[in-house]
């Protein structure tokens, strides 16, 4: 049985998206910005989604700007809205401990090379921010508060409505990392006060390599790409016109059935949390609960043992996971993710994220639940962590 | 991280040789690896004789590569005498194992420490002199 319970690092390319993208590699390949006539088809097509992926978050088609990828949109807001800032004497930058590497690694660099002074707030055990540390954070020096919509190792939701509130009230301009969030949840930009918004296609059923970042009118940082007039002059290099039709179409499709995939994925995710806390002794649940966990999210730990081994025992019986083990990094560096939950290093050694999807069953999730509990026993019994952890118990071996 | 384990690392690590406990060890011996966390215990049985390891069993909390290398070292000790076990290296290990992926090489030297370790200990009990143990990273 392939069973594949990765859709968070990436998602097939559906049907549909691929076959609205393909009319736009052999046959409507014109350049965009050339004048003649054959060219406007690649010039509405790319419109055309631009509309698609503004009214999926209540956006103005103005205010969407097509990018490389997820990662691009991150370091556009970051790096653009900072350099600006810092023009003005604003060099304080506040994000969290919890976000992705496209921010944090992008975070560390302006710190580096343009003194930013970046502030990385601490989340809880389940984690989420405490608005009124993030109140706190704020000076008078305060260029931008970047704080990502849902984390895409334990799913926990920021409370993104009362951070723009805050951020609104105090003037500060507030991006969001969504490029998890979207794939999930209903966004309206408007209504949460959301002023930059990352997202990116092959976490939705769309192709690799596309994203956009959400600019409310009047937000404009500095360009990241500089070259040509494209996208009104703020995002050179010719567009990847399949791609961005290809996000169009995914994000279209997305949104129909958004609230049917969120009661689906949430029922089958339960039943998974349910299913390896009943099964397993001594797994820990990792992030949050209810509606405030991504619905395809399930991180646990297991003490006593390293995730790599059991990603490997998984994959031997077809099951793809991730982990956040120090074993499975380049770096051998447990998750900070984890490790910023308050998670002991053992414990986010013994991690495992499994993320439904659409190509997830109901059978995938009988076959999780009856392999997953013999991999863990018999990784345990080899391990001395393990032993020592039950004569902590008080246990037998 | 996508690795590339030859199929003798997936070998050792789905079906590992001499995990266990011995009761009553001669030689016990335990390792962590500084770099990641990983932790590896040797038990010895040493026939006082002849000096030959006449069993060894392994429990290790670690990636595939440190329990591969846990269950090929161990193989290779067996049946040798405490003064051949000694010299076993980790590169021996990783060789046999027909490589490891180089960010897993640190992994072998977990073996090749936690045997340094549980034959000092056995040296120890048996009024030898403990050998100085050298530590390395790859
Ligand atoms: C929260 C988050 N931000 C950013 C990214 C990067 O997106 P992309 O792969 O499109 O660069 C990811 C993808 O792993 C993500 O999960
Ligand atoms: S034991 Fe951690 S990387 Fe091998």
């Amino acid at each position: 049985m392939f069973c594949y319970m990765d859709h968070t690092a990436t998602t097939p390319v559906s049907p549909e998206v691929l076959s609205a993208m393909m009319p736009y590699f052999s046959e409507n390949f014109g350049n965009p910005s050339s004048v003649y006539s054959f060219s406007r088809k690649s010039r509405a097509a790319i419109e055309k989604a631009r509309e698609q992926v503004a009214s999926s978050i209540n956006a103005d088609p103005s205010e969407i700007f097509f990018t490389g990828s997820g990662t691009e949109a991150d370091n556009w807001a970051l790096k653009g809205t900072l350099e600006k800032a810092i023009k003005l004497g604003k060099n304080h930058l506040i994000t969290t401990k919890i976000e992705h590497h496209a921010i944090l690694h992008t975070a560390e660099y302006l710190s580096k090379f343009h003194g930013v002074d970046v502030t990385y707030l601490d989340v809880d055990s389940e984690g989420f921010i405490n608005l009124d540390e993030l109140k706190a954070a704020i000076t008078d020096k305060t260029a931008l508060i970047s704080i990502m919509f849902a984390n895409n190792e334990v799913g926990t939701i920021e409370p993104v409505t009362e951070i723009g509130t805050i951020c609104r009230e105090k003037k500060i301009p507030f991006h969001t990392d969504a490029v998890q969030a979207a794939a999930h949840l209903n966004i309206d930009v408007k209504a949460m006060n959301i002023d930059m918004l990352s997202m990116s296609a092959h976490k939705m059923y769309g192709p690799k390599g596309v994203g956009a970042l959400y600019l409310r009118k009047g937000m404009r940082p500095e360009n990241f790409i500089h070259g040509g007039a494209q996208e009104k002059k703020h995002r050179a290099s010719t567009e990847n016109i399949s791609g961005i039709v290809g996000f169009g179409e995914a994000m279209k499709i997305l949104k129909s059935r958004l609230d049917d995939d969120k009661a689906i994925n949430s029922a089958r995710r339960d039943k998974l949390i349910a299913g390896i806390l009943g099964k397993i002794p001594h797994a820990k649940l990792n992030g949050a609960t209810g509606d405030k966990r991504l619905p395809n999210n399930i991180n646990f730990s297991f003490i006593g043992v390293e995730g790599e081994t059991l990603l490997l025992d998984l994959d031997y019986k077809g099951i793809s996971a991730s982990t956040g083990s120090a074993c499975s990094s380049e770096s051998l560096d447990p998750s900070h993710v984890l490790l910023a939950l308050g998670l002991k290093h053992e414990m986010a050694h013994g991690s495992l994220r499994f993320t439904i999807g659409r190509l997830t069953t109901d059978e995938h999730i009988n076959y999780l639940l009856e392999v997953l509990p013999e991999i863990v026993a018999k990784r345990r019994a080899m391990s001395p962590l393990w032993e020592d952890y039950l004569k902590t118990l008080g246990e037998k071996a | 991280m996508a690795l590339d384990y030859s199929q003798k690392v997936m070998d050792h690590f789905m079906n590992p040789h001499n995990v266990g406990e011995i009761p009553n060890a001669d030689g016990v011996g335990e390792a962590g690896n500084p770099k990641c966390g990983d932790i590896m215990k040797i038990y010895l049985k040493v026939n006082p004789d002849t000096q030959i390891i006449e069993d060894v069993k392994f429990k290790t909390f670690g990636c595939a590569s440190a329990i591969a290398s846990s269950s090929m070292a161990t193989d290779m000790i067996k049946g040798r005498t405490i003064e051949d076990a000694w010299n076993l290296t980790n590169n021996a290990v990783a060789e046999a194992l027909d490589g490891l992926p180089p960010i897993k090489m640190h992994c072998s030297v977990l073996a090749e420490e936690a045997i340094h370790t549980a034959l000092n200990d056995y040296r120890a009990k048996h009024g030898m002199n403990i050998i100085p143990m050298e530590h390395h990273e790859d």
